[in-house]
């Protein structure tokens, strides 16, 4: 029956997604032979007892026995399915002790990640296999749901709270991260990825943000960096104007700031204007955009720098 | 000249269509405007709340042409972008829910539908009748404004801190709900005073139709619920034009705060939408079956249980929202106890059927209809009532999915049945049952194609309120793409042929499906005041024991 499962349900990358889909495919099989009962005798009876002129109907009022059981035994059959989900969902609720820790920083809209050792990531995540990691999240503007498909776990983001949730990973390899609450016009591309490791690839990922690079040249891995670190969801680069600048043709150029003054568009400028993006702000744009000090690691900056300047 | 029926019947009652009755009583639009005639308001409401099925529809059409593709490309360009996509599910939400829904059955096939069955004259407020009518409009008006000066973009939840921080006209809808609610609660005052009231002499509250329960029901939700949107509104448009902290955190509020209000009383008004649903299959099937009602007591007091229980499950919006897990769990509890009355419902509607002598002209057909969709929308409900699949479904297509069954499948297919079963009361007229039949068809097949394919989506993780989404969804949205669009034509044939029914006059006898509550001893059209002399009761309702017939 996997074949049918999945026609459904996504892959299950964590032990409580098993859970989560064995309740699943019990509801799915116990409303499809419900919905055929009742579907089934409504068809039925309307063929059975269809109308021939001038027949007289029996006057049956009620039945107290049956009435009786077809209240009793639904009310039963559902305190079964309440503690079913009660018993998987307390697993949910409550994260082991020894979780490692991530805190999420969403806002309009990016994703941000940071490892206990003070690492920060942007729009990917790399968690190490079979170790619980629980995430304590937080929003800067609005509400925002931290949703991993394949885990089956979501949970709300609430500006001026922490919330949390936790799973364990069990399959290597990608996994699908989105916004599950509705913030507004990026809502849609505010996604992420999450990439379970083997531990001594978990290690050196996080030391060095890795080796990946190394396969590319360094516009093209700029040109990932854009969609990855969430560049994109501002900065177009066909020249229409986003929540913050087009990248099209503007290396070289001269840009007028809010403050009237003007900037030479170049290696030092573009540099500046990922990590400190508020020091200059362009005339016509808001001070929107966040840090991405540490976010983005010397191979990222150089790979972004000269992709913007293949833009022309 | 009465036309002659597909079948005969020893309840039917004939005389021709009288001269004078309600709707030429008086002439000219003024007569109309100033009428405190519940059939005229009720007509009134009729319009009014169709032309916003047909705005809210359009939008949802519009929605569903922008998820047709991944790209949102059709003949090689964008036509909506994200900004735009977002205020057009808002009012595709907002005008369905506040503007339609809502206001569908209590306004208009209640407000004319109610007094006859109790054998009254009008209902117990006339002119508040006509005031809340005038509300409504005065909300669709504001509404309307809002869509000009800067559309919504929060979603019809209005979810703070986003609703409070966002540019678009969010005070305006605010006031246009604050506004609406006003028009539901006059219509409930109204209605709860005219049942307690005016029945008819001899008929006691267990002789009164299912139909009046069902309105009566909903009429308690809508007076002790809908005050707490007006105050959540009032307190959000405080926050938004004068600062002051209660849902944004920034200045010291708390956004769960404001779901939990929101949903105190939108949860409520599920049941304000589908218990006057309920109620309309509750009539049709006695009546297509020609047998009594199985279990009269148990419908009538599982309307109220719903009315009742619906207060006390607002927070299964919220489980994954920040309330306290000690909330979750017992609202989750709390959830399961409304698919007792629900499934009550249905149990009784299928042993009504059984043995039944079963005709299935249009209005039945979508009584059938609203028993296979209602079932779906409330099984899968356990789904998102079950805490550790609620997790993963939540904020899905699934929740899309079930709440359309809910809502279009239950409320909605419900109304279209009920226009049918008393169109030709409200008119006089009868509509082609051809067309009825075609229409009804290709409603329900492209109901299914939409939504069915929604509830796949939703498991498979394709979150709700988005407008780019990942290539592996694009076939499921595009095969709901393609039902949207039969379910549209088989709206617009729908309109079509009731519309062509006034233009090419088939006219109506007084009770064309051999119904047995009041409203069927009256004339097509009705008169004026309804009733010739005072109806008084003479046998329970859905009695059909064959007696001496003294109505001739």
């Amino acid at each position: 029956m996997e074949w049918f499962r999945s026609i459904m349900l996504p892959p299950q990358g964590s032990a409580f997604a098993g859970e989560v889909d064995t309740l699943y495919m019990f509801l799915f099989w116990l409303s499809a032979v419900l919905f055929l009962g009742i579907g089934g005798a409504a068809i039925y009876f309307a063929w059975r007892y269809r109308y021939t002129p001038g027949r007289v109907t029996p006057h049956i009022t009620h039945n107290t026995t049956l009435e009786i059981v077809w209240s009793v035994l639904p009310l039963l059959l559902c305190g079964v399915i309440f503690f079913w989900g009660l018993n998987d969902w307390m697993k949910y609720a409550v994260a082991p002790g020894e979780s490692m820790e991530i805190q999420i920083t969403a806002k309009k809209w990016l994703w941000t990640f940071e490892y206990p050792d003070g690492s920060r990531t942007a729009n990917e995540i790399h968690v190490p296999i079979n170790k619980p990691v629980k995430f304590i999240m937080t929003s800067e503007d609005v509400l925002h749901d931290f949703f991993v498909p394949d885990m089956r776990v979501k949970h709300d983001i609430v500006p001026g709270r922490y919330t949390q949730v936790w799973f364990t990973p069990t399959v290597l390899g990608k996994h699908h991260v989105t916004c599950a609450e509705y913030c507004g016009k990026g809502h849609s591309d505010m996604t992420a990825t999450l990439v379970v490791d083997n531990e001594p690839d978990f290690k050196k990922w996080l030391e060095t943000g890795g080796d990946d690079w190394k396969n590319y040249p360094p516009e093209k891995w700029g040109e990932m960096q854009r969609e990855q670190k969430g560049c994109a969801t501002c900065h177009s680069i066909d020249g229409t104007k986003g929540q913050g600048p087009t990248w099209k043709g503007i290396y070289g150029t001269m840009v007028e700031m809010n403050d009237g003054k003007s900037y030479l568009v170049d290696d030092a400028y573009l540099q500046e204007s990922m990590l400190q993006p508020n020091a200059k702000i362009v005339k016509g744009f808001e001070a929107i955009m966040p840090s991405f000090q540490g976010l983005l690691h010397p191979q990222d900056i150089r790979g972004l720098i000269a992709y913007i300047k293949t833009l022309k | 000249m009465a036309q002659a029926l597909t079948h005969s019947d020893p309840h039917i009652g004939d005389r021709p269509r009288p001269a004078k009755n309600y709707l030429n009583a008086t002439t000219g639009i003024w007569s109309w405007m100033t009428t405190v005639d519940h059939k005229r308001i009720g007509v009134m409401y009729l319009v009014a709340v169709s032309s916003a099925f047909f705005v809210g529809g359009m939008f949802a059409l519009l929605v569903r042409l922008t998820l047709l593709t991944p790209s949102h490309k059709l003949f090689g360009k964008v036509l909506i972008d994200a900004d735009t996509y977002n205020r057009v599910f808002t009012l595709h939400g907002a005008i369905m829910v506040f503007l339609f829904i809502i206001p569908s059955v209590p306004g208009s096939l209640a407000n004319f539908v109610l007094p006859l069955m109790l054998g009254a004259k009008d209902v117990a407020f006339p002119r508040l009748n006509l005031a809340s009518f005038y509300l409504w409009c005065t909300g669709a008006i504001l509404a309307v404004t809002s869509m000009i000066v800067g559309a919504v973009d929060t979603g019809w939840t209005f979810y703070t801190p986003y609703s409070t921080t966002t540019q678009s006209s969010v005070g305006l809808m605010t006031m246009a709900v604050f506004i609406l609610g006003f028009s539901s609660i006059f219509t409930g005052l109204n209605f709860i005073a005219t049942v307690h009231k005016l029945r008819a002499p001899g008929m006691g509250w267990f002789d009164m139709p299912l139909f009046v329960w069902g309105t009566y029901a909903t009429a308690i939700i809508q007076v002790l619920a809908t005050p707490v949107l007006g105050i959540t509104m009032v307190l959000l448009a405080l926050e938004r034009v004068f600062n002051i902290g209660i849902f944004d955190p920034k200045i010291g509020g708390d956004p769960v705060l404001f779901q939990h209000f929101f949903w105190f009383y939108s949860h409520p008004a599920v049941y304000i939408m589908i218990v006057p649903g309920m109620a309309i299959i509750s009539e049709i099937i006695p009546t297509f079956s020609r047998k009594t009602i199985f279990g009269y007591k148990a419908i009538a007091y599982s309307s109220v249980a719903l009315a009742l229980l619906g207060f006390l499950v607002w927070g299964h919006h919220m489980f994954v929202a920040g309330q306290s897990e000690l909330a979750t769990v017992v609202f989750s509890a709390l959830t399961f106890l409304v698919a007792i009355p629900s499934g009550v419902k249905l149990f009784n509607w299928l042993a009504t059927m059984y043995k039944g002598n079963i005709s299935l002209e249009t209005p039945m057909l979508y009584g059938i209809s609203f028993i296979l969709l209602f079932a779906i929308g409330g099984l899968t409900g356990i789904f998102l009532g079950a805490l550790s699949t609620d997790i993963h479904l939540t904020d899905t297509y699934f929740v899309v999915a079930h709440f359309h069954y809910v809502m279009m499948g239950g409320t909605v297919i419900a109304f279209i049945g009920g226009v049918h079963y008393w169109w030709p009361k409200i008119t006089g007229r009868m509509y082609s049952e051809k067309w009825g039949r075609i229409g009804c068809s290709l409603v329900f097949i492209g109901f299914n194609m939409t939504f069915l394919t929604q509830f796949f989506l939703g498991s498979k993780g394709m979150p709700r309120r988005y407008y780019n989404y990942l290539e592996q969804y694009q076939p499921l949205h595009a095969f709901s793409t393609f039902g949207s669009w039969v379910l549209g034509m088989g709206l617009f044939i729908t309109a079509a042929y009731l519309l062509a029914s006034l233009r090419k006059p088939m006219d109506a006898p007084d009770n064309p499906w051999g119904g047995t509550t009041m409203e069927w001893l009256t004339s097509s059209p009705p008169i004026e005041h309804n009733f010739e002399e005072q109806p008084v009761l003479e046998h329970e309702p859905y009695d059909y024991r064959p007696r001496v017939k003294k109505h001739a």
